[in-house]
């Protein structure tokens, strides 16, 4: 039983940067821009909240402000993440830049931009530290709620993980609820389905690509900072985290675009991710396992596509770009 | 617009044709700026001033003959993989599965390598090194392109997942073969050098190059002169064109993507069998995704490529030369890249379009009216990608 509690805490600690690269992602794709800068986002995203904490903790001697060490990361990272996506938007949606080499690129500059800053931020600084060991703002990022540790398994089950996860499932749903249910929601989905007709219904394109794009990268970069504050305390490694955002972009078919599907099913991988911790079963099961979110990934992609459904098909000019006077 | 406003002083206007001369002068200048750009923020990172930089960026790419070397081979090896991924992309096919592809290829020189190595002569080795890592590649790149002939599967998608599946099959494979402790498989057959790529003209780097150089001949060739490049580039223009001219459309997808994924599958036999001698999950650096880059801002063509590689390589080396010896970070070659694709890729709209003054409208209407034959539509589709 305990190992069970141990393992659900685990899988919903990994899903949960899973989930906001898939909700982020889902925005994106839903007004037609396929973002393969998510990767990078989410480094960048990570990285600037990391900047942002490390100056401020080397400043302060004493105490910590709690305000303060909450809201400097959260602001920065938003901010990180905002600016990378609208560079993104700025060349595909202005430009009418290709959107898979512009979100390439996003990649190869967002790791590179969270490994150089992981590796020579010390150093930069000037700081007396030997690691970038974050663990006095982390602190307060893992603060789980006050009573968790009260009510048994259930306690240890739903409340006990920092709020930043609890935002996280709230932003999926208000994402699911917003696109489904609003006028804002319906006007991004014509966008994504087809620019043409929304345009000439008079919804101004580029303002709603551009509002779920960058709002898409602020709310995936989140997820690099939960990754780094909560789920590791703080502690950057370069490289440390790994192949997430490409897991989150798979999770966006896997879910087929729908973000409240996506809270359950960012824990149904994360629990794949370290499945091989919680019940060892030999290095070499180990490899496959953590194959299968990929191929069951595929399996989805190419059932969907068999069966032509169209409420489960990819919005209809997702990857394409919109210039008005090419009809 | 719900209400009217006051008109826009500009507006943008596809260009209809542009002069090489232009459009080179658009490139190389955005090419400057990046660069002016990267001096800049290397100044402000480490301290240097700019001049210091262009010798140590110089230095790390050139310093001596084996530098060189070694900047030619990975040159020749971003160039081949540029290369590979080349007639998928004339068709409009995404492939972002050259990681994979090559992985696959590796893999399976690897597996010929460990297993038969030492028992089989060397000549038929090598034949299934070939044998094995071509036939994998072409695997890897058959997969989509069967799905996407037969159901339409977004192939941009299928790809990426392929990548992975590809990474953890070679997880596999090393934990399978090296079971406990480092999980690393060392240089392969060390002693005996079974399945080793000869090397020519008594340098280990010549084998690469020269592959490189033939094939981007070949592919230039192939997808400008001969037929099936011609069905490969009207399928990327307009299936129904193609459908209607009688083109099986399925099946130039499922072939052409073959020829990508053998020619990475070749990559990855190069990569394991003449350059690393050994496999790991990540022999490819990023090259695969580097690729798809190289291979759009040349505008798919393989000439263009060369330079561009260069490049790339170039600026990956100066970076990390000089990233060392400031003691920072070896990822600061990723961020100048980054900014450097950033102007590149911005660049491209200038080739594309112009922005026009309110009074042109009734003009720019008329040229766009003009009417034109399928092998100019095809040329100015073409560079919208």
């Amino acid at each position: 039983m305990v190992g069970i509690i141990a393992f659900i805490q685990g899988a919903i600690g990994q899903g949960i940067p899973l989930l906001y690269g898939c909700t982020g992602e889902i925005l994106s794709e839903k007004s037609g821009n396929l973002n393969l800068g998510i990767p990078g986002i989410m480094y960048v995203g990570a990285m600037s909240g990391v900047i942002g904490s490390f100056v401020y903790e080397n400043s302060v001697a004493g105490e910590l402000n709690p305000f303060l060490a909450v809201a400097i990361p959260i602001l920065c990272s938003l901010l990180g993440s905002m600016i990378m996506g609208l560079i993104y938007g700025f060349l595909t949606i202005t430009l009418r830049a290709n959107q898979n080499v512009t979100g390439l690129a996003m990649t190869t500059f967002g790791v590179g931009f969270g490994n150089f800053f992981g590796g020579s931020l010390i150093k930069l600084v000037d700081a007396q530290v030997s690691s970038i060991s974050l663990s006095r703002t982390s602190s307060f990022f893992t603060k789980t709620l006050p009573f968790s540790g009260k009510l048994g398994w259930f306690g240890d089950v739903f409340l006990s993980y920092g709020f930043l996860a609890y935002v996280g499932i709230i932003l999926a749903i208000v994402v699911a609820v917003v696109l489904k249910k609003s006028r804002v929601g319906l006007h991004i989905r014509a966008v994504g389905e087809s620019p043409t007709t929304a345009d000439a219904a008079g919804i101004n394109v580029t303002k709603y690509k551009y509002f779920s794009t960058v709002l898409g990268c602020m709310i995936a970069g989140l997820g690099g900072l939960y990754y780094i504050m909560d789920y590791i305390k703080g502690v950057w490694s370069n490289d440390g985290f790994g192949d997430r955002g490409w897991l989150a972009i798979a999770l966006v078919i896997f879910t087929i675009w729908r973000p409240a599907v996506g809270i359950i099913a960012s824990f149904f991988f994360g629990g794949l991710y370290i499945l091989y911790i919680h019940f060892p079963m030999g290095m070499v099961m180990n490899e496959i396992v953590k194959m299968i979110p990929y191929v069951v990934t595929l399996v989805v992609l190419i059932i969907t596509s068999m069966r032509n459904k169209r409420e489960n098909q990819p919005p209809a000019s997702l990857g394409l770009n919109y210039f008005r006077e090419e009809r | 617009m719900k209400k009217k406003k006051h008109e826009k002083l500009f507006h943008m206007v596809k260009r209809d044709d542009i002069s090489t001369s232009v459009r080179v002068a658009i490139k190389l200048g955005a090419i400057v700026i990046a660069l002016v750009l990267c001096a800049v923020i290397t100044t402000v990172a480490t301290g240097y001033n700019p001049v210091e930089v262009f010798f140590s960026f110089i230095d790390g790419a050139f310093g001596s003959s084996r530098k060189i070397w070694i900047t030619m081979q990975d040159t020749a090896i971003l160039l081949l993989i540029s290369i590979a991924l080349t007639p998928a992309f004339r068709m409009r096919f995404w492939n972002i599965g050259g990681e994979g592809q090559i992985l696959m290829g590796g893999l399976g020189a690897a597996f010929v390598m460990m297993n038969f190595g030492e028992s089989l002569p060397s000549g038929v080795v090598m034949l299934l090194m070939i044998v094995s890592s071509i036939f994998l590649g072409a695997l890897w790149g058959f997969i989509p392109a069967i799905c996407k002939a037969k159901w339409n599967t977004n192939e941009t998608l299928s790809t990426l997942m392929l990548n992975y599946i590809a990474t953890q099959l070679v997880a596999f494979f090393i934990v399978y073969k090296v079971p406990s402790g480092s999980a690393v498989i060392g240089i392969i057959n060390q002693k005996t050098r079974a399945g080793w790529m000869p090397e020519l003209f008594g340098s280990k780097y010549m084998l690469t190059i020269l592959i490189a150089v033939i094939l981007t001949i070949s592919l230039y060739f192939y997808v400008n002169n001969s037929k099936q490049g011609y069905e490969l580039r009207v399928v990327g223009e307009s299936e129904k064109t193609a459908q209607y001219v009688g083109i099986k459309v399925g099946w130039v997808i499922v072939r052409t993507m073959i020829i990508s994924g053998a020619l990475c599958g070749l990559v990855g036999l190069l990569l394991v069998g003449s350059k690393d001698h050994t496999i790991t999950t990540t022999i490819t650096r990023g090259l695969g995704f580097t690729a798809i880059m190289v291979s759009w801002m040349a505008k798919f063509n393989p000439f263009i490529m060369i330079p561009a590689s260069l490049l790339i390589v170039f600026m990956n080396k100066g970076a990390n030369n000089m990233a060392s010896a400031v003691g920072l970070n070896e990822s600061f070659g990723e961020i100048l890249l980054g900014i450097i694709l950033f102007f590149i890729i911005g660049s491209e709209f200038f080739v594309n379009y112009k922005i026009a003054i309110k009074k042109d409208r009734k003009k720019n209407n008329s040229e766009k009216s003009e009417n034109k034959g399928l092998t100019d539509v095809s040329k100015n589709k073409y560079e919208k990608y």
